[in-house]
């Protein structure tokens, strides 16, 4: 299991927890950081952009990659603007692409996702486009040069769970890219079950954010993270989502 | 009962005070309400309609507590869900509207509440709107400040810390023109990352203008949607064309803004169908709009200078209270601002429910941040006050005050693009 590392733009990371920082408090870094493992945190570069008065970038541990978020970009042209900013601020060359044309349910439109990634990874950045699972989107984002696919498990911040089950699947078996599952997991259960299911990592936030004992909630995250990467090594891939396969041919009494 | 608010100064001369009076008891002596003055622009818009559709057959009275519970019980809102939750019915529910306004706010904003704060640069106002303390018949202390004056309250407010400001003026065209607020919004963007506006209606391209000068948010308040009562508050000056009013926040986003809020002043006329509609407002605004963002106000009615005579439609706490409630069960996305017109217990108590942006270290006055902010009176005179307020928190106790409410103060979330 040591050899087990999540690549993403030839960085590798023990951890495939991620911690959204959409509704950051201090005390949720620091959580996210000792009890969920994460090694990966996202920063909205928006949130950042802020004076002295506890800057989340001050709380952002030595070690932890950061992954600045474009949030606040309506189309491909802001969310380049962002990236470019947070890049000058010092935050390295990941970025999650998040773009947003609906201020009530937050979906992010994948059209300009694939514009802007393609502009960004021409730029060198390591690309992480937030996506609707939609199959085709998800090959445009291969070939615009994204790094991994980040695509929702339902709306964010409700809570839902896997909505979008079974088109995650769809991007797990067709894309060569980490398939990160980002937004609307609710539960560790949840995050447990999309990595059976055989995606790379999971980003959380609200439902850590929210939970009334975020240190216990952020280690329940890290276990179930565990356990769903596990099952999914042990069964070669498919064994637990598609049915097992059995060792003696159920056929093997036909003779002639 | 109604409100009493007609005031007379001893300062106005006699045909001033004929025709004030004039305008008071003879209604055939206004303007239509209802007809765009010269150089206000006409949108298409069915919204309008929309909203006072449904305020205008708005009963309700006929909702039950079986209606309130089933609203309660549904995992979406529907409009008529929202209607029962505004009614009478559901004021026994109030615990369990907070309850569950409480876990949507919390699934869509965490633990975070924003810091914000006014800044009056001109209380000039053309507008005689009976109930408000900068109306054109009221004495009080007329102030604009110049450039340097605007650059150095914005000094003192920014370093008290403070990232996002609100650009108020009173309604006057004519001493706040659109150059004097869009040099202030540039000013603005050099001490603050977010700069707001809440100024007199203005056209689509005027909106654009300010946009480029560096604002992003436009609040208007409709103060009652309430098409008659609107006509009787009014009485004069470019407020009260009421559908120039009602379409000022679409203007704004069609002019570029990426935000807008909205408001009724809760007691000026019946508070939930002023509620309904100025949520439906929102609601439809986000239908057509919607990369836009939203956020409500919720003021009441407070004492103003030289009106003592005021008498609130009731609206109590608990009513305030299931308000916002009501709002945040029905727009879960909306930013929901409550004001320092209320008092600290009440707003302590509100962030925790459903509010998510809060005032600190305001002062309505005019150019009073020094004094207010570090006890310096530099012998300037100041401007008075629109309204007095309730919580006088400075930007470092509030931030403490919320942090140890377990929630997460912000002073910034915001990228001018």
């Amino acid at each position: 299991m040591n050899n087990d590392k999540l690549v993403i733009g030839g960085h590798e990371f023990n951890s495939r927890f991620i911690l959204g920082s959409g509704k950051y408090s201090l005390k949720l870094i620091d959580a996210a950081v000792k009890d969920a493992g994460a090694e990966i945190i996202t920063l909205a570069v928006r949130r950042a952009n802020t004076k002295d008065r506890e800057n989340i970038l001050d709380y952002i541990p030595k070690g932890i990659t950061l992954l600045p978020n474009t949030s606040g970009a309506r189309n491909a042209e802001e969310a380049v603007r962002i990236a470019r900013l947070a890049r000058e601020l010092g935050c390295g060359d990941f970025v999650k692409i998040e773009i947003m044309r609906d201020s009530k349910y937050l979906l992010p439109d994948n059209n300009e996702t694939i514009k802007a990634t393609e502009i960004l990874a021409n730029e060198g950045f390591i690309v992480m486009p937030y996506m609707y699972p939609d199959l085709y989107a998800a090959r445009d984002l291969v070939n615009a040069g994204a790094a991994a696919v980040m695509p929702l498990a339902s709306p964010i911040g409700s809570n839902k769970g896997l909505a979008t089950k079974d088109f995650l699947q769809i991007l797990i078996d067709e894309i060569e890219l980490p398939i990160i599952v980002d937004a609307g997991i609710g539960k560790p259960s949840e995050a447990c079950r999309a990595m059976e299911m055989g995606a790379a990592a999971i980003m959380a936030n609200t439902a850590l954010a929210t939970a009334g004992d975020l240190t216990m909630m952020a280690s329940a995250f890290r276990l179930a993270i565990e356990a769903g990467r596990h099952a999914y090594l042990s069964g070669l891939g498919r064994v637990i989502t598609r049915g097992s396969s059995s060792s003696d041919p159920l056929t093997g009494f036909l003779h002639d | 009962m109604e409100n009493k608010f007609f005031i007379d100064s001893e300062h106005l001369s006699e045909s001033a005070l004929n025709k004030k009076h004039l305008l008071e008891t003879d209604p055939s002596s206004r303007t239509n309400h209802m007809e765009y003055m010269s150089g206000m622009e006409e949108i298409k818009s069915d919204i309008r309609d929309k909203v006072i559709g449904h305020m205008e057959s708005y009963d309700y009275s006929k909702y039950t507590a079986k209606d309130v519970r089933a609203a309660l019980d549904h995992e979406g809102c529907s409009i008529d869900d929202f209607k029962a939750l505004l009614s009478p019915a559901a004021e026994p529910f109030i615990e369990e509207l907070a309850q569950k306004a409480r876990l949507i706010t919390s699934r869509h904003f965490g633990n975070t509440v924003y810091l914000f704060t006014p800044l009056y640069i001109a209380n000039y106002c053309e507008n005689y709107c009976v109930y408000c303390g900068f109306n054109c018949y009221n004495h009080i202390n007329r102030m604009k400040l110049s450039h340097e004056q605007i650059e150095h309250e914005m000094q003192v407010i920014a370093n008290s810390g403070m990232e996002e400001i609100l650009i108020l003026t009173g309604e006057s065209r004519f001493k706040s023109n659109l150059e004097y607020i869009g040099d202030a919004c540039r000013l603005a963007r050099k001490y603050f990352r977010m700069v707001g506006l809440e100024i007199y209606p203005v056209n689509t391209e005027e909106y654009r203008y300010l946009h480029e000068c560096g604002a992003d948010y436009v609040t208007v308040f409709q103060e009652t949607y309430d098409k008659d009562k609107y006509e009787t508050l009014h009485l004069l000056g470019h407020k009260r064309v009421y559908p120039y009013r009602f379409d000022a926040q679409e203007r704004a986003l069609m002019g570029g803004m990426r935000g807008v809020a909205f408001s009724a002043l809760l007691g000026l006329s019946d508070f939930r169908s002023d509620a309904l509609a100025t949520a439906l407002h929102v609601y439809y605004l986000q239908k057509k709009y919607p990369h836009a963002e939203m956020s409500l106000s919720c003021p009441r009615l407070r004492p103003i200078i030289n009106n003592d005579k005021i008498n609130p439609l009731d609206v109590h706490e608990k009513q305030l209270c299931q308000i916002i409630c009501a709002y945040r069960i029905f727009l879960p996305f909306a930013g929901i601002t409550v004001s320092s017109r209320e008092s600290a217990e009440f707003r302590n108590g509100i962030v925790k429910i459903a509010a998510t942006k809060i005032s600190a270290g305001v002062s309505t006055g005019i150019g009073d941040h020094e004094y207010k902010y570090n006890g310096k009176d530099n012998g300037e005179t100041h401007g008075d006050e629109q309204f007095e307020i309730d919580d006088n928190r400075n930007l470092d106790k509030m931030y403490e005050d919320i942090s140890n409410e377990g929630l997460q103060p912000v002073l910034n979330d915001y990228l001018y693009l």
